[in-house]
Order: structure tokens, then sequence, then C-alpha cells
């Protein structure tokens, strides 16, 4: 009972995308298998932007720098797998993704500069770092990732890229979430004063928290990368998604409440719309502007939230 | 140095000061407590017992004197650290995270779950879920788990500071009782409350603080109260001519200010009083007895929930501090941090009001600002060296910056909430005559004050609140402090209100 | 005379009263930093300071102080605004495109109403919904840019025109200055006025100073929030028909380059992005260093990417070191 009350909103998100995608098929009645395959891989980023988000969002701050990282290692992993087998390229690209965040954690905590500044100007300084490293989209992708998030090979019927996902955040996730370093972020983005008087470290547990944030945006630019084929150095529209995504996904800005199943179904929430405004026959502009303004809505929606709580709370 | 601490001792404090910034908060404060016993630490408002409080629990450094915890000097950094010494503080304010169940509470404090159990118990709380979620807790359910959190963690020296103020008769009953037991088991605890009745139950000591300094011990006897409420006022400084001795006629006519049963969430549940040109009006009452929601409620800022409040005999309902503004009733706040403009100008902060209206947007009428502000200045004596940035002002000139943004304005109902706190005697001693002669120029003044030893030099009458109610009112001749004081520790039978 | 005067200079640390002096007289320094700038240049290519240079110099920060004196009154309160860029690019392209079909004053008419009406928006958002403006500019950015796209390809046939008035400000030299200080001159008048001489310019510093002290002394922040963010809205598209002039050809990312520069500027010219404290005289400055450092970046041959990390971090190293001085937040 109290389980389904808890994870209501999940459920409630996750009613919806079903709801759509039984509209995408009314439009497109051959919307299937391979239509699921497609949007999971589009989303693939974006599931990792909105999850490295979530991140910074639960330990009460939020990192603007998502899409900047996400390039670097995108281009990082390209180059180096010009010269290096896939795996290590791999793993040095989310060592790299890791440090990164870390470095932003570290310097909101030093600094004393609230987040979304420290981020907004790391937003450049890691987009900065993307072009030096690659000036121009170039380097190469290994086969085998390109194939690994096509096609739905590993469990018939389900998208690869829905299980990469799904395996990945899981296995980072779950062990981190049950952990005394789970527990302390969400404490730590609760109540800051309160989970510091209960003798939790905060200042380390953000710096810890952004480097998960780092970490997953690793994931996303690693999967940019498997999905064009090549490392780019411009990062893509993830920021405003990613925000709008969490908040949709039940992620109170402000911190402390929220996982990140709700906001990864968000993504695929807001992705099917995207499709569905396709396959209705919109100007991809148009879709743009739309999808735009579903996610400039859904964060006002968040604002409105938070300020009545606020208000409640006085 | 070179004193052997008293091996009974289990807490040991000397000597402790704290400044912050000019701001001396504490200059000698001492506290010891000796196994099984329980000490009550009083003092006034203001009188420095939340910084004692921190120093004590390791929240913040002292800067001279020491805190020993069992003979050990106690380095203290975190509250993590002072807990692991022994200390164990239940703060004023739930200190448990809001968005966490009870049990992942416990966890991050390292809270043994079955010696919490076995308290929850004791404190009758046996049926709470550990899977409840704080949030969604009462408040006075969140303070026995805070009790119990302490008492899990075996410490040698409970901290009880406020803890009471929440909770219904039975339940403050059982928690004299378990801290009396912790004495019993030879352990020590410090007591912090305002009420009397408690204190008399369970204490056996009380040490006094007055303006940052160990004043006093009482042992808790009969006719204690007394004495120490006399420690409590310390001697007299002078600070001015009694306004009571000065004949004034009664105030007659239609009121400025009528208040009907006014109830504010949370904590003021009702309040009636009327309020004459000319008349200053002092409201008397312990921290957090709704006064802060009664002025805020007639400034603008919240909402009342029921009663109505009228203005020269018409309702009015004020959605903004803008519609206060409008209806004349301005508002100066008991933090000065609340009111002004830190990095701005002394003549800045004053005019502010006179852009605040959106036909007022356009160009600055800058010499009409610059009379009315130095007009301001000049009655109320700022010093304005410094006036280039607020906040390098003194806390006295800084508090003259707040009044004069409404004298500069024009005054007809001032709502001066704590005018005097924290700041020094010659400015106490000036702004008195200031808001009497305000009054006799016909505004109306509510007046709240922390310092009892006001009300006779700056008011005429005085409401006493206590428990969000309105429980007396007071004639400035009658309104001695000692009376002021039982009334406002809710020690006298009322006659007449309530 | 007083015996309570707690804070005068003799007991502030060292450090603190430089940063008080600094904060006091931001310019200073400042101009100070731009002439070492202006000589370590022309120690690297010596010959190059020449009025011709000067002028250039000139031409190309006047854009960028003009999107700085935007961040600069958002900044005041707290804010950001970050669809400057797009909002520039977009009264650009619709003025570009309408000429041909409308006139050129009624199409730069149109482009300024297209400014207004993004500000509307993001006044909404930061001032009634409470989202943070750098969310809400960022959101209302992107979808700006998808409606320019859309718009482009309805008048993808139609061609395109720069008005005459535009070209003459935006290439055209009177005495060895560019005409552009015609425009710039009257503007950075108007905001120095707002800033200094103005109700409403107070009342930006108020809200970025302390909100609830505001609220008490009667200001509805809302108003004023909804009426910066427009204001803010205008001086972009304003800026967007200058650069038009300038570069004599619409694309749909013609100013977006322009933000993170006039971030910086802003902040680089004494304006704390937290708001209250802020200063449009040294956002000049700040945009005439900007464009002094590019040049010195060009011709240190330092990559695009460099740039672009340099201009963050001096943002941040910026802001840190105002937190360390004032010891705020």
């Amino acid at each position: 009972m109290s389980l389904v009350r808890k994870q209501a909103w999940v459920l409630g998100l996750l009613g919806l995308f079903v709801a759509l995608l039984l509209i995408t098929r009314l439009i497109q009645p051959n919307f299937g298998v391979n239509g699921l395959e497609s949007l999971a891989r589009a989303s693939l980023p974006f599931a990792f932007a909105t999850a490295a988000m979530a991140v910074a969002v639960i330990v009460g701050g939020i990192d603007l720098s998502v899409g900047s990282m996400m390039a670097v290692c995108s281009v990082t992993a390209a180059v180096l797998m010009e010269s290096m087998g896939g795996v290590p390229a791999i793993a040095i690209t989310l060592a790299i993704g890791t440090l990164m965040g870390l470095i932003n954690g570290t310097l909101i905590v030093v600094t004393r500069v609230p987040d979304i500044v420290v981020t907004l100007a790391m937003l450049f300084v890691w987009q900065g770092t993307a072009l030096l490293i690659l000036p121009s989209p170039g380097g190469a992708a290994s086969a085998w990732m390109r194939s690994a998030i096509t096609g739905s090979f590993i469990i018939p019927g389900l998208p690869n890229a829905l299980i990469l996902v799904a395996v990945i955040v899981a296995a980072i996730w779950l062990p981190i979430r049950r952990s005394k370093l789970g527990l302390a972020i969400y404490a730590t983005g609760s109540d800051e004063t309160a989970a510091f008087r209960s003798g939790v470290a905060t200042g380390h547990t953000k710096a810890m928290a952004y480097g998960l944030t780092g970490l997953f945006s690793a994931f996303g630019g690693l999967s940019l990368l498997a999905l064009t084929g090549v490392g780019e150095p411009v990062p893509g529209p993830y920021l405003l998604a990613a925000v709008a995504s969490v908040v949709l996904g039940g992620v109170i800005l402000g911190g402390g409440v929220g996982g990140l199943l709700g906001p990864i179904i968000a993504v695929f929430i807001l992705r099917i719309i995207r499709t569905i405004l396709t396959l209705a026959g919109f100007d991809p502009n148009v879709t743009t502007i739309v999808e735009g303004t579903i996610m400039v809505g859904v964060v006002m929606f968040g604002a409105f939230l938070v300020q009545r709580s606020k208000r409640q709370a006085a | 140095m070179t004193i052997d601490p008293d091996p009974d001792l289990l807490l040991d404090a000397r000597g402790v000061a704290k400044s912050f910034g000019a701001v001396r908060a504490l200059t000698d404060a001492s506290l010891s407590i000796a196994r099984g016993e329980v000490v009550a630490l009083l003092g006034a408002n203001g009188a420095g017992k939340s910084t004692f409080v921190k120093i004590l629990t390791g929240a913040l450094k002292p800067d001279a004197g020491h805190v020993r915890i069992r003979g050990a000097e106690t380095r203290v950094g975190s509250p993590a650290q002072a807990r692991r010494s022994g200390l164990v503080p239940v703060y004023q304010e739930p200190s448990l995270v809001p968005d966490l169940d009870i049990a992942d509470n416990l966890r991050l404090g390292g809270t043994d779950r079955d010696a919490f159990q076995h308290w929850m118990e004791a404190l009758a709380h046996p049926d709470l879920t550990l899977d409840a979620v704080v949030r969604d807790l009462p408040l006075a359910t969140l303070r026995i788990v805070d009790l119990a959190r302490a008492l899990a963690a075996k410490p040698d020296v409970l901290l009880l500071d406020e803890l009471t103020a929440a909770l219904p008769t039975d339940l403050v009953e059982r928690v004299l009782k378990v801290a009396r037991a912790q004495a019993e088991d030879g352990r020590g605890v410090i007591y912090i409350s305002h009420r009397f009745s408690e204190i008399a139950a369970l204490c056996d000591r009380a040490t006094v603080l007055r303006d940052g300094r160990s004043v006093g011990e009482a042992r808790i006897e009969p006719g204690v109260e007394e004495r120490v409420v006399e420690l409590m006022l310390g001697a007299k400084i002078d600070l001015g001519k009694r306004a009571a001795e000065i004949a004034r006629p009664k105030p007659e006519g239609r009121p400025r200010l009528a208040v009907q049963g006014l109830a504010v969430a949370p904590k003021l549940k009702d309040a009636s009083f009327t309020l004459h040109p000319g008349e200053v009006l002092g409201v008397v009452a312990l921290e957090g007895q709704g006064q802060d929601e009664l002025f805020e409620a007639l400034a603008g800022f919240r909402q009342p929930a029921a009663g109505s409040i009228e203005v020269d005999g018409a309702p009015a309902r004020f959605g903004h501090p803008a519609d206060a503004i409008a209806a004349g009733l301005s508002f100066v706040p008991g933090d000065r941090a609340h009111a002004l403009f830190r990095e701005r100008s002394v003549r800045e902060n004053i005019a502010m009001p006179f852009s605040a209206r959106m036909r007022n947007w356009g160009p600055l009428r800058l010499r009409h600002e610059k009379a009315r502000v130095a007009e301001a200045i000049a009655r109320l004596q700022i010093d304005t060296r410094a006036q280039g940035e607020v906040q390098r002002l003194s806390g006295g000139n800084q508090q003259k910056v707040t009044i004069g943004r409404w004298l500069a304005h024009g005054v007809r109902t001032l709502l001066l909430f704590d005018p005097t706190r924290g700041i020094d005697v010659r400015t106490k001693r000036q702004i008195y005559p200031l808001v009497r002669d305000l009054a006799d120029r016909g505004a109306a003044i509510l007046y709240y004050t922390s310092e009892l030893e006001e009300v006779p030099l700056a008011c005429d009458r005085a409401i006493v609140m206590f428990n969000g109610r309105v429980v007396d009112i007071v004639e400035a001749t009658e309104a001695d402090e000692a009376r002021l004081m039982r009334a406002a520790y809710g020690l006298t039978a009322t006659e007449g209100a309530a | 005379m007083s015996d309570i005067h707690p804070e005068t200079d003799d007991r502030v640390p060292p450090l603190l009263r430089v940063g008080r002096f600094l904060k006091d007289n931001p310019l200073i320094p400042l101009i100070g930093f731009l002439i070492l700038l202006i000589g370590i240049l022309e120690v690297m290519r010596p010959g190059i300071l020449s009025p011709f240079w000067a002028g250039n110099m000139i031409k190309f920060a006047i854009p960028l102080a003009m999107l700085a004196a935007a961040q600069v009154l958002t900044m005041l309160t707290g804010g950001i605004d970050l669809s400057v860029g797009i909002v520039a690019t977009s009264a650009a392209f619709v003025t570009a495109t309408l000429t041909p079909l409308i006139g050129p004053f009624p199409a730069m008419a149109v482009a300024m109403a297209v400014g207004a009406l993004v500000g509307l928006v993001n006044g909404f958002g930061a001032g009634i919904a409470r989202v943070h403006p750098l969310i809400m500019t960022l959101g209302t950015g992107l979808i700006a840019t998808g409606c320019l796209q859309v718009y482009q390809r309805f008048v993808i046939a139609t061609g395109s025109d720069i008005p005459d008035i535009l070209e003459w400000l935006g290439t055209g030299r009177t005495a060895g200055l560019p005409n552009g200080v015609f425009l710039f001159l009257p503007f950075a008048a108007f905001i120095l006025w707002v800033m200094r001489f103005s109700g409403f310019g107070r009342l930006l510093f108020a809200l970025g100073s302390n909100e609830t002290a505001a609220k008490l002394s009667g200001v509805r922040a809302w108003q004023v929030l909804i009426a910066l963010y427009v204001l803010s809205g205008l001086i972009a598209a304003l800026t967007g028909l200058l650069y038009l002039g300038m570069i004599r050809a619409p694309s749909l990312s013609l100013a977006v380059p322009l933000v993170l520069p006039s971030v910086a500027a802003a902040v680089i010219g004494g304006t704390s992005i937290f708001g209250g404290r802020g200063s449009f005289a040294g956002a000049i400055v700040g945009a005439l260093i900007l464009r002094v450092i590019d040049t010195m970046l060009t011709l240190a041959r330092m990559p695009e990417g460099a740039r672009i990390a340099l201009f963050g971090l001096i943002i941040l190293a910026v802001t840190a070191l105002y937190v360390r001085f004032t010891e705020t937040r």
C-alpha cells in the first residue's frame, strides 16, 4: 500500500507513457518494435543527461554543465578510440566524466558560490575543453558500440538501448542509494542543517553527488558517440530537456525527494510526444517549439509547486 | 590550567566568550553539571542562551574560555564530534531530515534502533512506525522522536532546549519523568525552558544568564521564581524618564486600529485590542507566543485565518505589505537583516518606499527626497559617517535607519517589533523619546519589546500575550517588571482577559 | 562623536579593505587593467595600436556592451538573461526579411516587438511563476530558436534587405569613430540614468539586495521583474538591429556567440551575479577588455575552445573572489 503511494507519481508517468504509445499506434498503425527501438535509441543521451541532472537536483543543487560534460566525454572517447581499444577508451572516458563532476562539486563546496553560478561557468569551461580536444565533429566510434545500442537482440521485443539505460543506471544508482552515501545525499538535499546536525559530512556528500552527475554525463557522452558515430564537441539541447524531465519525473527542485526512475520515464514521455508530433505531420521546427513550450510549462509548474510548499511551510 | 578537574563534574564550562563582529553575544558564561544533576539554564531573550548552547554542543567555537566534558577538553568542530564526547543536544527546532523516514534518520546518526524503540515506549509512543516520513508527522511527535534519538545515544549530558514548548501536558509529564530518571542514573541534564512550573518540578539548580554573563545560581525551592526573576532583570540602568509618569489624557474616539479575534497560523490564536492615535501600546510576550504572527499579519506578510482588522473604522485586508502601507501601517521588523539593503546607502534605504509604486518608477524627485531623508537623519541623530553602505553602520544606527524610513515616508501607525534588540544603551535612550514624540504628534504605535523595563518607559498600556492569546492588559503605571514577567510566564491567574 | 562604530576602516582586515576599495571604485582598477592589456598587446605586436585599430575595437565592443547592459540590469535583481542572443538574432533576421515587404521602419518596429514579447514571457516566468531566470530564459531562447526556424521557411523566398540607417550605423565612420557611437552614447546615457536616477532602477538594486526588505517597503516584485525582462528584451532587439548593420548578413545564429561574453563583461565590470550591486560603466570597460583579450588570443593563435573556457573561468574566478571579499552568501 505504502509502496503504491510512494510510487504513485512514477506509476502515473508509466500509465501516461503507455497511453501515449497507444496514441502513437492509432496515428501510425505500423508503429511497432522498430519504432520503439528508434525511440529508445534517440532517447539514450537524454536519459543519461536526465539521470545526471537528477542526482545534482536530489542533493539540493543543479548542474548546468551536464551537456558540456557530455560533449567532452563524447570527443574524448572518439579521439581515444582512434588509437586504442574500445574498452580502455570507455574506462578512461568514464573516469574523466567522474573527475569533471568532482571538480564541479568541489568548486561549489570550496568557493561557496551557489551551484547554479558555478555550473554555469563550468558549462563554458567544459564546452571550451571539448572544442580544444576536437574543434569540429570527428574521431570514430568502435563498431561494436554502435551495434550495441541498435536492435533488440538481448531480450527479443525490448530495444537494446532501453535495456542498456536500465542496467547501467540501476547498477550504479541502486547500490549507492542503499548505501550510507545515498542516504546522506537525500538528507543533504532535504535539509542541509538537519543533516549536518545528524552527523552528515555535507560538503563531502555534495562533492560525491556531483561526481556521480559527472559519471552519468560520461555515459551520456558515450551514448551520443555510439548514436552518431562521431565525436560532437558542441553540446545539444540537453540542459533544458534534462531539467524538464527531472521536474516531470517527480524530483523537486530544491532537493531531497524523488528518484531516477521517474525522470527517465519522463524522458521517454517527452521523446514520444516528439514522435507523435512528427508522425502527425508537423514540421520538425514546429515540433521543437511545441516541445520547448511543454518543457518550459513543466518547469514553471514545478516552480509553482515549490513556491506553494514554501508558503505552506512558512 | 593547573586546576584538577572535579571528577564528579560531567560538564564544566567556564568563562566562555563569543563575539560576532562587533556584537558581543557572550562575555563570561559558565555552567557546570555534576553526576545526577538537572540544571536549568535561564535568561531573558537576547541574554546569550542560544549562543551558549551552540558553543556547548560544538556548533560554534568560543573565543575564550573552555568547555570540558568528563574532564576532557572538547575541541568541537562539528555536532557529530560533540555527540561522541558525550553531550547530546535536543535543539529548539527539530533536527530531523524532513524527506526521510524515521528509520533512515536513525541510520544517518548511527542510532541504535532497539534503544530508540525502548525510549519511544517510555515516552508513550510505542506504535510509531519507523517508515513514517518525518514531513508527515506532527510537531509534537517529532520532538519526542528527537528526544528518543538523543536518549538512545546514552548521553552523559543531555541538553534539552525548549523541548516542551510544542508538547501537550501529558507528554510534558512523560518527558520530565524521563529526564528525572536520567539524573537518577547518574547522568546530567541541562534544561532550558520558559516555564517555571516545569523547572520547579524537574530541576535541582538554576543558573541565570544576563547580557552574555552568568550572573548567579539558585537552588530550586519554593519561592525561587522571585529570586530568578530578580537575577534575570539585574540592576537597573537609568534609561530615561518613565512615560507613565507624564500625565496624558486617556485616548478616546475612534481607534486607529481595532483588532478583533485575530488568529494567524501557526501560533496566534486569539488577539483583540484597540490602538488609538497618540497612543503607544506595548506588547509583552516571551518568544514565540504569537507576537510575530500578529505583527506580520498587520504588516501584510501573512494572511489571518480568522478575525478582523479595522483601520479608522473600516475593515482592512492586506494581501501584500503594499496594502498595509497604503492603509498607513508601517512595519519595523525585529530582525534588521530583513529590513535593510545592506550594500546600499543610508539615503537609498530610507527613501526606498518613495519608489515602490509604479507611478513613481520614473525620475527620482531628488530634492524632495534629500530634504525628507535629511530631516529623518537629523531627527534620529543617525551617525552618517559611513553612510555609503548601511552594513558599515553600527547596529544602533542601522536600527535608526529602519525607523527613519517610515519617518521620512510619514507615519500614521507604526508597528515596532523589538526595536531595541541588541543595540546600545545610548541609542535606546534616543528611541524612547522619539516614540513618545511620534505619538504626541498623532501617530499610533504598537510596540513589542523583549525587554520588560522598556514598557513603562515608552508605553501607555501593554497587552500581555501567552500561548497565542492576549491574556492581560496592563496600564503603564502598574507595569512593574515583576508583574509583567510573571504575566508573561503565565504565572498569575489573569483577571479580566482570557 | 559616537562611541559605537564597529566597522570603521582601521579595524577592517587589509584584504577586506582592498576589496571594499575595489567595490567602491571598480572603474579605477578596470581601466588600469585595460591599459595594461593594451600595453601587452603593443609588446606582442609592435605597431598594432592606431586610431583605426581603436575605432575598430570600439565598434565591436558596442554590441557586446549593449547586451551586457541587459545582463547588468537583470543581474541587479539576482537574475540573468540568456535569451538575449537569440532575441538579437531574431530582431536582425526579422528586420532583414521584412524590410523588402513592409519597409525599413515598420520592420524594425516588428523586430522590437519580438524582443518585448520574449521579454514579457521571461518576466512572467521569473516574476510570477518564480522559475529561476537562468532556466526560464534558456527555455524561451530555445522556443524562440524554433520559432525563428519556422519563420525562416515562410520568408525564404522574399529575400532580405538591410535598412540604410542600420548599415550607416554599423559600418560608417565619422571622424575616425564608428557611427555606432551615435546609437550607443544615448543608449548608455539612458541606462546609466535608469540605474542611478530613476525609481525603477532603485527598485532593481533593492530586489537583488534584499527581496524581503523590498517587500517591506511596499515593492511588488512581479511588476518590477516583468518590466525588467521586457526592457532586457528590447535592449537585445536593439542590439540585434545594430549588429545586423555591422555584419550585413542575417543568419540564424548571428548574435548567439555574444551571450557568454556579455555575461563575462558584466561580471568583470563589477556586477554581482547575486544581485544588489552593479555598474554599467564597469560593464562597458569590461566589454572593451574582452575585445582586447580577444585580439590577444587571436594573435596568439589560441583556438576558439580556449577562449570559451577562459571566459568561463573568468566568470567563476571573479564571482568566487567577490564572495571571498564580501563574505556574503
